[in-house]
């Protein structure tokens, strides 16, 4: 529990710091000290879970399924942070900002890892909701950061959208806790989820149902499904570099989780039901995952701002992954697993890159980024490679998973493959589009080379690549402990 | 013993008819007093009848034969309308008559002839009266129908008496549904009324006619009996709201005593209510005539709202 | 019609205190100035503290009390001060967010209340004691608020709106669960009045960009158009 409370105090206790703290080299070296503690104590934590089992069950509660999400959201805080040390402080030279928003910036960042760190290890649903929107509050600031029209209609879009779609999920938990006071007799236990858990079969099912309907709507909405999805590419694309890395890498994953865990108590409930459809969940969120998939990749080709597309990609990846999580299954089930944790470190790396890029080019605009493996060898590679990743090719992670999950949906709905390939295909033939005039080709004269620290990007890549060719023993065997967890079987 | 019911009934229409330029004046001394300002005697109207009673009619040369007859049927309506609705005693004759619906239909018959009347005569005033008032009748009945379908979902039944006696038998409850009629029938009565802030009753100025407009054409006793029969029409008005919402008195059986204690409290309810519809008016300010229909738009969503609770929060399954 | 007369008066002023809520969601949808809006927002908030504390009293939870303070602290008090305070300072607090259509507008809203009448149903099952009928209005004030937030055009309108299906959900809690855990209160407590002073904050920022606060004018941002 020690491991625990580092993981969530250091965090917080970094915000209030760099609240007030103005030096910039100072804020972002204690920034980056503050995310290296915070992995350092979540590897601890990780241990111990996989040591012993669960630890926590009251406010708190760590299983196998969490301790991974909190280890890769510390881990990926960590590389960020230390990318954004270089990044930040060329933006403070070029004027974009100034010292007073730089310091919004680095309370915001700590603050917003520690809003996910809560929001993936507390046991109760309501404090979940509460990380979560705490987790919006704390971002929408920095998306208008540069307080220009844009961003700041992007952070009006998220702050409304967001907050609509998470009311949705307050109702639903509120509903959810209506069931649970049904069954379990101490009220204050009742938002527990493992007492929902352990009482799931005697959870109301119709109420259950509508619970899950609303809460699939507001998680869904800051997982970025589709029709949900419009604040997502202009928050992602507004802000700074560093805060979209962590946005499409991390805070979707959290959303996600949280839509999972409420799927598994759901399931429960409608096991065995016969005037309610008992796959209710699992079909919702393969209808929507599927929609997210397919709307995405086609709105790939029709992107002009680099990271727009890659937002694009991120819903496309995030809807791919709720199908997966929808059909169920063990198969299923550790692939999606699997693709969190690739998706998570591929797009930060392409994030990381993709702003050194724009920096060196001096605009967001793909039309104008030209020959970027000429200019600097480094920036460029690492955007093809990354890209490369994302796209699914062999032998990256995203391969692994995303052949795991054609096989599972070859097994149960063998005719959604087709869909399946072709988003694939269309997502990987929009990607190459814009990507292959941006990274060959001759140097343009007004782009140089500047600073730039891809050593996070090189790491994330090689994580990718080792997890594609050879999941390590153990790790196999976490996603295994995982997917016993969700849906009773193991895969290995 | 029918034949004394149905003189009674007589009677009761008599009285109402007699009683409706008291209640005016009441609420016009109430606002003068309100004023700062001494205000006429109470018989003041009786006299103003009196003197336009016995004054020459005088016409215009376009004026038709529905000019002429329109005074005559707009009163007769009004008056068929005081006789249904129940004024101190229930169980009476012209109570099996005493349908909401008919109601409406009475005052929309009333308003029809008027506005017909306005635009007879070819002024531009009679016109713009005629069409203002149609506009507001026009969002003003189903406004008042919704209030009455809200009370005919707690009482049963349409019947003005079938309503007053179920609400007798219930008591003291507060009841979201019935809050809402009230609220929505007040608005709905100063609407149709023509009080302040639908129309400015004590005035002659062009912007806030409507009611004044359509019978600024007639004279003698043509006037008098049109402004006879507005004064009615807010009385039947009166006793609506004060016998359907607070019923407690109202005499079930025909004996004197119950009769006597049955007019006494009508007398107190009315005063109360004449005041509050002078302090009303002297506080708020007269609307904008495009705003009337937001006005009546209020008052059809409080039915509505009245009709919804009780569907939702009453009729518990 | 009978098992109504049979409750009790506390039990009665509870569901006609829901019932004025309700109404305060239609007015909240038809009320055009931007001091009204606010004004009625703050009622709503005081007839919703009202409401809770009757429920208290009714069912016996002395942390309901507790609750029903916070709200009419927060909602009723804190919350349309804040909002005022920050129009004023954008000199938009006499500004008039005019409804287009009024009339279709009312109609639309009834239809949604009758809607979350039929949705409300099952759910009102499970709850027992005088608010299981207001469960449907709860979730009737919810759709409204998101109702408002799509018809408004003006930013301050538009988070009035928010706050308003806030209030919603937090009546919902109240009528169909009796409140929710007080830890988890205090937090959706905490992240509403953290949302609001960060709303006034944007409202500064819109300002500075566009120059005004008529939301519909944020629209540079569309597909593949940059």
């Amino acid at each position: 529990m020690i491991a625990l409370g580092w993981t969530l105090l250091f965090p917080l206790l970094g915000a209030l710091i760099l609240g007030w703290l103005a030096k910039p080299n100072a804020a972002s070296l204690l920034n980056i000290a503050t995310s290296a503690v915070g992995v350092m104590a979540s590897f601890v934590l990780a241990l111990q879970v996989l040591a012993s089992g669960p630890i926590g069950g009251g406010l708190f509660y760590i299983d196998a399924f969490n301790v991974y999400l909190i280890a890769l959201t510390a881990l990926v805080g960590f590389t960020t942070a230390i990318f954004s040390r270089p990044y930040m402080t060329h933006e403070l030279e070029q004027g974009r900002i100034g010292t007073g928003r730089l310091r919004l910036y680095h309370a915001s960042f700590q603050g917003f890892l520690f809003t996910m760190q809560l929001a993936l290890s507390t046991n109760n649903l309501g404090i979940m909701w509460v990380a979560l929107e705490g987790a919006t509050l704390a971002t929408v600031l920095l998306v208008s950061l540069y307080r220009t029209p844009e961003s700041v209609e992007a952070a009006w879009k998220y702050f409304i959208l967001c907050g609509v779609g998470i009311a949705q999920a307050l109702f639903g938990t509120v509903l959810l806790y209506l069931a649970a006071s049904q069954a379990i007799p101490d009220a204050d236990d009742a938002l527990l989820w493992t007492e929902l858990y352990r009482h799931a079969a005697e959870l109301e099912p119709s109420v259950m149902g509508i619970a899950f309907v609303f809460l699939m709507v507001g998680y869904g909405t800051k997982v970025g499904l589709v029709p949900l999805h419009n604040w997502l590419p202009d928050a992602h694309s507004e802000g700074p570099t560093p805060m979209s890395a962590v946005l499409s890498g991390l805070l979707l994953n959290v959303a996600l989780y949280a839509l999972v865990r409420v799927k598994m108590l759901v399931d429960g409930s409608l096991a065995g039901e016969t005037v309610h459809n008992p796959n209710l969940a699992g079909y919702l969120m393969m209808g929507f995952g599927m929609l997210s998939f397919i709307v995405a990749g086609l709105f790939l080709h029709r992107q002009r701002d680099i990271k727009r597309l890659f937002s694009y990609s991120s819903i496309e990846h995030m809807g791919l992954m709720t199908f997966a999580f929808g059909l169920g299954g063990p198969l299923a089930t550790f692939g999606a697993l699997l693709h969190m944790t690739v998706h998570s470190l591929t797009k930060s790396a392409i994030f990381v890159t993709v702003g050194h890029a724009s920096q060196i080019a001096g605009t967001q605009s793909m039309e104008r980024i030209r020959g970027l493996i000429s200019t600097q060898p480094s920036v460029g590679w690492g955007l093809l490679i990354g890209t490369v990743a994302i796209a699914g090719f062999p032998p990256f992670g995203v391969f692994t998973s995303e052949f795991l999950l054609l096989s599972a949906t070859m097994e149960a709905w063998p005719w959604l493959t087709i869909p399946l390939l072709v988003g694939i295909a269309v997502a990987f033939s929009g990607l190459f589009r814009h990507l292959q005039p941006m990274v060959f080709g001759a140097k343009p004269p007004s782009q140089d080379a500047l600073k730039v620290n891809m050593l996070p990007v090189y790491i994330h890549l090689f994580l990718v690549l080792w997890l594609g060719l050879a999941i390590p023993g153990f790790i196999a065997g976490w996603f295994d402990q995982v997917t016993q967890l969700i849906t009773g079987r193991g895969l290995l | 013993m029918k034949v004394v019911e149905w003189l009674f009934a007589l009677l009761q229409m008599a009285v109402f008819v007699a009683a409706a330029p008291l209640f005016s004046a009441w609420i016009k001394r109430v606002k003068c007093w309100l004023q700062n300002r001494r205000s006429p005697p109470l018989n003041q109207p009786y006299k103003d009848l009196r003197r336009l009673f016995s004054k020459q009619v005088l016409l215009a040369h376009t004026a038709s034969a529905l000019f002429r007859t329109a005074p005559y049927l707009v009163f007769g309506a009004t008056v068929i309308a005081a006789a249904v609705v129940p004024l101190i005693a229930l169980e009476l004759p012209t109570a099996r008559i005493a349908d909401a619906i008919v109601l409406v239909g009475l005052f929309g018959l009333g308003r029809f002839f008027l506005a017909l009347a306005g635009l007879d005569v070819g002024t531009s005033f009679g016109g713009m009266g005629a069409s203002r008032e149609m506009t507001v009748g026009a969002l003003a009945e189903p406004a008042m129908l919704m209030v009455i379908f809200a009370l005919a979902m707690v009482a049963g039944s349409t019947n003005l008496s079938t309503v007053i006696q179920s609400m007798l038998a219930q008591g003291l409850a507060l009841r979201p549904s019935l809050l809402f009629a009230l609220l929505a029938l007040l608005l709905v009565g100063i609407a149709e009324t023509g009080r302040v802030p639908v129309d400015n009753p004590a005035t002659h100025l062009e912007l806030t006619m409507i009611h004044e407009a359509m019978i600024l054409e007639y004279t003698g006793r043509q006037l008098a009996l049109m402004e006879w029969a507005a004064q009615l029409k807010l009385m039947i008005y009166g006793v609506l709201v004060c016998n359907l919402f607070f019923p407690w008195g109202i005499a079930q059986t025909l004996d004197v005593a119950s009769l006597l204690i049955a007019g006494v409290l009508l007398c107190i309810k009315l005063i109360i209510l004449g005041a509050v519809l002078a302090v009303a008016e002297s506080l708020i300010a007269k609307m904008r005539f495009f705003k009337a229909p937001v006005f009546l738009a209020v008052a059809f969503t409080l039915a509505l709202v009245g009709m919804l609770s009780f569907v939702m929060l009453e009729s518990a399954s | 019609m009978t098992r109504y007369l049979e409750l009790q008066l506390v039990e009665q002023a509870i569901i006609t205190l829901a019932a004025m809520i309700l109404v305060t969601s239609f007015a909240l949808l038809g009320q055009s100035r931007v001091v009204a809006t606010i004004r009625t927002f703050a009622w709503q908030g005081w007839l919703l503290a009202l409401t809770t504390a009757l429920v208290a009293w009714d069912i016996g939870h002395p942390h309901l009390y507790v609750s029903a303070l916070l709200t009419a602290i927060l909602k009723g008090a804190l919350i349309p001060w804040l909002l005022t305070r920050q129009a004023r300072q954008l000199g938009i607090l006499r500004d008039v967010d005019s409804i287009v259509r009024p009339g279709i507008t009312l109609l639309i809203a009834s239809a949604l209340v009758v809607f979350c009448y039929s949705v409300a149903l099952p759910i009102g099952q499970l709850v027992e004691g005088v608010t299981r009928d207001v469960v449907a209005i709860s979730l009737a004030n919810v759709m409204l608020g998101m109702f408002m937030l799509v018809i408004r055009r003006k930013a301050v309108t538009q988070v009035v709106g928010f706050m308003a299906l806030e209030n919603g959900i937090f009546f919902a809690a109240v009528a169909a669960t009796q409140g929710m855990p007080m830890v988890v209160e205090l937090g959706v407590a905490f992240d509403v009045l953290v949302a609001v002073v960060l709303f006034g904050v944007i409202f500064f920022h819109i300002r500075e960009s566009i120059e005004s606060l008529d939301v519909d004018a944020l629209n540079r941002l569309s597909e593949g158009e940059k």
